[in-house]
C-alpha cells in the first residue's frame, strides 16, 4: 500500500508539506466520489490511487459506485461516443432509460458528504437531490465538439452544480457556474511508471519477439480510429525509407468494442506483414506497457482526437523524446519543440520522428524537459492539490483566498 | 565573525498555490484577443503572464508569457509575439497597468500591420482566457536574522518563493517584494534590500532565482 510520504523522493519534502497544510483545512468535511464503476477505466483507476491518499492526507474521503443495467451503459457509451464528437443518433428512448436508471440511483444512494464530486454524465442526474451540501460535477471526456442534443439535456444538469470541472481549456464554454481546469495526471509509482530494471524491460521485449537492434518507435493506445493507429503505420513507411526502425503499436481492445477489431484487422492489412512492425495486445498488462515505453527511442501519439492523453504524460515521465498530435490535452503536456514534438499529419509526424531519430542529443535534451514538465504539473500530487484547492474554493469565491 | 541582526518581528513564510478558473471566453483572431484582454479580469492577465513561470520551471528565459507565445506559434505573428515577450514586466506596479501595456502594444500593431488582422487560429488552438485563483497558507517557518532567512530559502516550495517575490508585488501591489520588504524595514539594511528587488526575476527560472538571492545574502551575511 503506497503512502504519501513515499512521494517525498520523487517531488521534495516541501510539496507534500503543502499537501498536508491543505489537508488540516478540510478537517471535518466529507468528501464523496460518485462514478459509475469500481474497475476499469481511467476514472475508477484515479480514483482508486487518489482515495487512500486523500484519507492519508487527512481529508474524510468516501467513494460510492452508481448502478445500472446493460441498457443503461450502452445509453451511456452513446453519449460518451457523440460528446466525443463522434456521429451517432441518440433517441428520445435513449435519453428515458438513461433519467429511468437515474431515478432508481436518485432513490437508492445516499448523498451524504459535505461535498458530493460527480464524475462524468452517467451519474450526473443526482445532483436533482442536492441538499445544503456543495456538488461538484467532474468532466473527465473531451466535450470541444459535442452533440449539441446530449449536450444540452447535460446541462439542464449541468448548472445544478455549484462548479464544473474540465481537463483542457478548449473543452470549456460559457457556463453560468464557475469551472476549473484541472489536468488529470500521472502516478510515478504505479506499476505503469515505476523504475524497473533494465532484466525485465529486455524480458519483455523478448517474450514479444523484439530485438534491440534498430531504433523503436512506439505508440501505446487502443486499437481505436480516433488513436490513428493506420497513420502511425503510414509516418513509420515514411521514417523507414530513410532510417531501419521498427515500430510497436501496443494496446488492448475492449471486450464490447466490436469496432476494436476492426481496426486492428485494418491496421494488419496496413502493416502488410512488415517483420518490423509489431502489433501486440496488451490488456490491463501495465508492466509491459512500462517496459515498452522504456525501451523505444521515440514515443508517438498521432491521436485524431484526445481526452487528455495520458499516455504522453507517461512517456514524458520516462523523459523519451514524444511526438504528438496538437490535440485535446496534448498541447498541456508538450510545448512544441521544448518538451517534445507537435505534428497534425503523418507527414509531419514522419518528419519529426526523422528528426528525433537523426538528432540524440536533441531527442535527449526533448525527453528531459518533459520529464520535469510533467513532475511540475501532471503527477498525482498536483492532482490531489488541485482537488483540495478545488473542494476549498466551494466556500470562497473570491479570486485571493487567505485560509 | 561578524554579528548578525536580529529582527524584532520575524519574517513569516507563506505558500501561494493556485487553481485554474475556466471563463469559457476563447479568442481566434487578434481583433477578438485584444477586445479579450481589455475586459477580462485581472486574474486572467496575471495567469497569462506568470504562468510560465511556474509550470515550465526548467525553462530560461522564454518564453515568458502566454499571450507572445500563442501570438507567435499559433497566428505566426512573430514581430507583435516579440513585443509582447518584451514587456518589462517590472516596469508594472500593478495589473491595470500592465494589461494597458499590453492592450496597447496589439492596437499598435494591429493599427500599422493590416494584414495581422485576417489571420485566424485553427479550431482548437484558440486562446482560452483563464483566471488564477490564489490560495494564500502560512507556514510554519519564520526567520529573525539573515541566517535564519537563508536556511528557510534553502527548503522551502518554489509557490512560497513565487508569492514573496511575483504576486506580493504586482498582484498584491506592495512597493517591492516581501523579501525586500523585511530585510529594508524590520533588519533596517536597505542596500541589501535594493540589491534584491534590482535584478529582473522574470528572465529566470525559479531555481535560478532562488539561487540568486541566496547568493546575495550569504554575501551579506560573510561580509
Amino acid at each position: 500500500m503506497v503512502n504519501i510520504e513515499d512521494y517525498i523522493p520523487l517531488v521534495g519534502q516541501s510539496v507534500i508539506d503543502d499537501l498536508r497544510l491543505l489537508g488540516e483545512r478540510l478537517k471535518g468535511k466529507v468528501i464523496q466520489h460518485i462514478n459509475s464503476t469500481p474497475m476499469g477505466g481511467g476514472v475508477a483507476e484515479i480514483l482508486n490511487r487518489m482515495v487512500p491518499l486523500l484519507k492519508d492526507l487527512g481529508v474524510d474521503t468516501k467513494w460510492d459506485v452508481i448502478k445500472g443495467g446493460e441498457s443503461f451503459f450502452d445509453v451511456t457509451k452513446k453519449f460518451h461516443n457523440v460528446l466525443h464528437g463522434r456521429s451517432g443518433e441518440v433517441t428520445k428512448n435513449d435519453f428515458d432509460i438513461f433519467l429511468e436508471t437515474s431515478e432508481e440511483n436518485i432513490k437508492n444512494l445516499d448523498t451524504y458528504g459535505d461535498i458530493v464530486f460527480i464524475h462524468d454524465p452517467q451519474p450526473i442526474a443526482l445532483v436533482k437531490k442536492r441538499s445544503n451540501n456543495k456538488w461538484l460535477w467532474r468532466c473527465h471526456i473531451d466535450v470541444s465538439n459535442p452533440n449539441e442534443k446530449v449536450w444540452d439535456f447535460l446541462l439542464d444538469f449541468i448548472i445544478k452544480y455549484d462548479s464544473a470541472v474540465f481537463s483542457a481549456p478548449s473543452f470549456s464554454r460559457k457556463l453560468p457556474i464557475r469551472q476549473f481546469l484541472i489536468p488529470p495526471s500521472i502516478d510515478p509509482l504505479s506499476d505503469k511508471n515505476k523504475e524497473l530494471p533494465q532484466e525485465m524491460i529486455d524480458s519483455v521485449l523478448r517474450k514479444n519477439n523484439i530485438k534491440k537492434d534498430k531504433p523503436i518507435i512506439t505508440q501505446i493506445s487502443r486499437f481505436d480510429r480516433l488513436k490513428d493507429p493506420v497513420g502511425v503505420v503510414e509516418a513509420y513507411k515514411q521514417v523507414k525509407r530513410y532510417i531501419n526502425c521498427q515500430l510497436i503499436l501496443a494496446g488492448g481492445t475492449a471486450e464490447d468494442d466490436p469496432e476494436g477489431f476492426k481496426v486492428l484487422s485494418e491496421v494488419k492489412e496496413s502493416a502488410n506483414n512488415d517483420p518490423d512492425i509489431h502489433i501486440l495486445l496488451l490488456p490491463h498488462d501495465d508492466i509491459a506497457v512500462n517496459a515498452l515505453q522504456r525501451a523505444s527511442d521515440v514515443v508517438v501519439q498521432k491521436s485524431l482526437k484526445e481526452g487528455f492523453g495520458l499516455t504522453v504524460a507517461e512517456a514524458l515521465w520516462k523523459a523519451k523524446p514524444v511526438v504528438a498530435s496538437n490535440v485535446g490535452g496534448i498541447p498541456l503536456q508538450i510545448k512544441h519543440k521544448y518538451s517534445g514534438l507537435l505534428c497534425h499529419s503523418v507527414e509531419g509526424a514522419s518528419f519529426a520522428i526523422k528528426q528525433l531519430l537523426t538528432s540524440p542529443e536533441y531527442a535527449k535534451k526533448l525527453g528531459e524537459n518533459g520529464r520535469e514538465h510533467i513532475r511540475n504539473n501532471f503527477l498525482i500530487t498536483r492532482h490531489l492539490r488541485d482537488y483540495m484547492l478545488l473542494f476549498l474554493s466551494l466556500y470562497h469565491a473570491e479570486d485571493i483566498v487567505y485560509l | 565573525m561578524p554579528t548578525i541582526k536580529r529582527a524584532s518581528e520575524p519574517f513569516r513564510f507563506c505558500t501561494r498555490l493556485h487553481l485554474s478558473e475556466l471563463t469559457g471566453l476563447r479568442a481566434s483572431t487578434l481583433g477578438q484577443f485584444l477586445a479579450l484582454i481589455k475586459e477580462v479580469p485581472g486574474s486572467c492577465i496575471y495567469h497569462h503572464t506568470h504562468r510560465f513561470l511556474q509550470q515550465h520551471q526548467f525553462l530560461s528565459p522564454e518564453p515568458p508569457n502566454d499571450f507572445a507565445y500563442w501570438v507567435t506559434d499559433v497566428l505566426g505573428e512573430d514581430e507583435l509575439g516579440e513585443k509582447l515577450a518584451s514587456i518589462d514586466t517590472m516596469q508594472f506596479s500593478t495589473i491595470r497597468s500592465l494589461r494597458e501595456k499590453i492592450a496597447q502594444t496589439i492596437e499598435k500593431y494591429l493599427d500599422e500591420s493590416a494584414f495581422a488582422k485576417l489571420k485566424f487560429a485553427r479550431l482548437g488552438e484558440e486562446f482560452y482566457f483563464i483566471k488564477s485563483v490564489s490560495f494564500v497558507l502560512p507556514t510554519s517557518y519564520v526567520a529573525y536574522d539573515l541566517s535564519e532567512f537563508v536556511n528557510v530559502l534553502k527548503k522551502i516550495t518554489m509557490d512560497s518563493i513565487y508569492f514573496h517575490f511575483f504576486e506580493a508585488r504586482l498582484r498584491l501591489e506592495k512597493p517591492t517584494n516581501d523579501f525586500s520588504l523585511w530585510i529594508g524595514s524590520s533588519l533596517h539594511d536597505k542596500e541589501l534590500a535594493d540589491n534584491i528587488s534590482n535584478f529582473d526575476p522574470y528572465t529566470r527560472t525559479l531555481e535560478d532565482l532562488r539561487e540568486t538571492i541566496i547568493e546575495i545574502i550569504e554575501e551579506r551575511i560573510s561580509e
